[in-house]
């Protein structure tokens, strides 16, 4: 059923917009609902950032992966246990274009004995690194059907996308890699039984929605083909507001469309929003100099002063005396009291 | 709203990103592909949406059928003969390539190697 509901789901907005393209509904496909995706996409991302920023972390919290800043003669991992803002920058990037934290996954097993033992599992971080630059090739590649004239940036992608002017039109190896990645990421997901487990809707549908995004582009490109030129006008509309649908644009491609205003909307509202979390995490981007610098709890009522050891031990020191807790310093010798 | 210069500029640069192409569009002047009309004939080797669409696949047929099969047979247009060969086939009809062909590669981002070994028919070479 978690597998199944997602799967249907994929299906069925497919179905949505093979019958509404058909039927007419062109325009609502073609323009009304990539204005409402990107504003949603926009809004929806903004929203989300900004409500993490407003949550207060008063406390450096960053994982801490390696020795910390200490005394001179021991040496500190200064990217994996940061205290500088160099330091955390550098792991920010290495965190962000190789995943450097995925690359730690670990599994843990149970063999004969029984014992348990740990082992480096590469899978994840290495299907997921495939994936992620597959799909950033792509994205940018596509920006050929929005600006006009070409950017030189896309040029130079598509030279070493399709350096080996297979077939015709050419492959783009960064189809091949996407499908491939994806694919093994659904499969880590059916086969490895713990990861089966932990896996819900929430975490088939985006592989599923992915993978028919791309199947549909690579449909229309390599299989039934659509009027490039024409969509690029519809495309380039959309970008200058000036939207117009010049012929027939395939079924394909509005399916194509609706799958990608789909994701666009679900978005912000997921789990991809890891794309603007990981900028927020602040188990990444703080620097571990706690015991550098003095951090004081931003809703700390200014009015309650601290309150230390000693003078609690002053205010309370009677009572503790009285049921029998150490103190530090005795009550003042007394004549004891005539009894 | 803690780090409000640091999370503010980071979305500014996010949503810059993501509107790429509404502001590179803003800055330069859009060119629609204007085709050259063909004289010679009122009909293409194929319908117009395929031609539009898979013209690439047709001409890799053809190169298949002549340089692989040695199937040279002339094609058929309103009655006329015509080479199945992109110089002397296509670029009959469609003599200038910057006019037709380039127009719509330009406009699409295609930069097809064909005239790495194929010649154009030049108009100022005679
Ligand atoms: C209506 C516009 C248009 C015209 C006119 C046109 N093309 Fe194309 N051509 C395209 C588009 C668009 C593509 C890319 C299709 C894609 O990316 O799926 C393409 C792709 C190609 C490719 C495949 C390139 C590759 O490496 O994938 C070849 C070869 C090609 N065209 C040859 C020609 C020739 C030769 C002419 C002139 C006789 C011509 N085309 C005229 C629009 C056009
Ligand atoms: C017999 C002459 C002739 C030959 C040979 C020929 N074409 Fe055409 N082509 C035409 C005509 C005529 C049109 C139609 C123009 C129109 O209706 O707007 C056309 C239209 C096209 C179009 C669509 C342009 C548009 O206006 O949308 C493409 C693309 C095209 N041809 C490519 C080719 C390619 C590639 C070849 C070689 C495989 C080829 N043509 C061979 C005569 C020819
Ligand atoms: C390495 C050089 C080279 C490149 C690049 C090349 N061709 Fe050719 N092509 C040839 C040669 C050589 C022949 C053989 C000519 C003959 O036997 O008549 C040929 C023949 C053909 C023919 C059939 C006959 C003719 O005269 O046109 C077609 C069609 C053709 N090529 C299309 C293409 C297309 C489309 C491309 C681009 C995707 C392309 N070729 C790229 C060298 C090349
Ligand atoms: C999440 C965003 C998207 C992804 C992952 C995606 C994926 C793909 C893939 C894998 C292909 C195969 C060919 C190639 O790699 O170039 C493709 C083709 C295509 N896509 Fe997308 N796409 C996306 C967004 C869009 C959007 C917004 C449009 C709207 C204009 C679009 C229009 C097309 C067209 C017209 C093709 C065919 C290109 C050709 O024939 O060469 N795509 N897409």
């Amino acid at each position: 059923m978690k597998i199944l509901y997602p799967f249907v789901a994929v299906l069925g907005l497919i179905v949505i917009a093979t019958i509404g393209s058909r039927a007419g509904m062109e325009p609502l496909f073609g323009i009304v609902f990539p204005y409402l995706a990107i504003l949603i996409f926009l809004g929806g991302f903004i929203n989300k950032v900004v409500g993490w920023a407003k949550s207060p972390v008063p406390f450096r919290i960053p994982t801490t992966c390696g020795q910390a800043n200490s005394l001179p003669w021991i040496e500190q991992a200064c990217f994996d246990n940061p205290s500088t803002s160099f330091g955390v920058t550098v792991r920010m990037f290495l965190e962000v274009f190789l995943f450097r934290s995925l690359f730690r996954n670990t599994q843990a097993d149970v063999y004969d004995g029984p014992k348990l033992r740990y082992g480096s599992s590469k899978y994840l971080w290495l299907f997921g690194l495939l994936f992620h630059y597959a799909f950033l090739v792509i994205v940018l590649r596509h920006i050929r059907l929005f600006a006009d004239p070409i950017p030189f940036f896309v040029k130079i992608l598509e030279f070493f996308d399709g350096f080996l002017q297979i077939g015709l039109p050419h492959l783009y190896q960064s189809d091949l890699v996407i499908v491939g990645a994806i694919t093994l990421l659904l499969l880590r997901r059916l086969l490895l039984t713990n990861v089966r487990y932990i896996s819900l809707p929430a975490d088939y549908f985006p592989l599923f929605l992915i993978l028919a995004i791309a199947l549909s582009g690579m449909t229309m490109r390599y299989l039934t083909r659509a009027d490039v030129v024409n969509i690029k006008q519809l495309a380039v509309g959309l970008a200058t507001f000036k939207p117009v649908i010049v012929g027939d644009l395939g079924t394909v491609f509005y399916v194509h469309l609706f799958l990608v205003c789909t994701l666009l909307v679900y978005f912000p509202f997921s789990k991809l929003m890891h794309m603007g979390g990981v900028f927020m995490s602040p188990t990444r981007n703080l620097a571990n100099n706690s015991r550098m610098v003095r951090h004081i709890n931003p809703w700390n009522d200014p009015n309650l002063k601290p309150h230390s050891y000693a003078s609690y031990e002053d205010e309370f020191r009677e009572f503790m005396v009285e049921a029998g807790i150490p103190v530090d310093k005795e009550l003042p010798a007394e004549t004891p009291a005539a009894e | 709203m803690y780090d409000k210069g640091k999370v503010l500029t980071g979305l500014a640069i996010f949503v810059a990103i993501v509107t790429f192409p509404v502001w590179y569009d803003l800055v330069h002047a859009q060119h629609v592909p204007k085709l050259e009309k063909p004289t010679l004939s009122k009909k293409c080797v194929a319908d117009i949406a395929y031609m539009r669409t898979s013209h690439m696949v047709l001409l890799d047929n053809w190169r298949n059928e002549v340089v692989r099969e040695e199937k040279r047979k002339l094609i058929d247009v309103e009655g006329k003969p015509y080479a199945k060969s992109l110089q002397m086939g296509c670029m009959k009809c469609h003599p200038d390539r910057k006019k037709f062909c380039d127009e719509c590669h330009t406009y699409a981002s295609v930069d097809p190697f064909c005239w790495d070994c194929h010649f154009q028919p030049k108009k100022e070479a005679n």
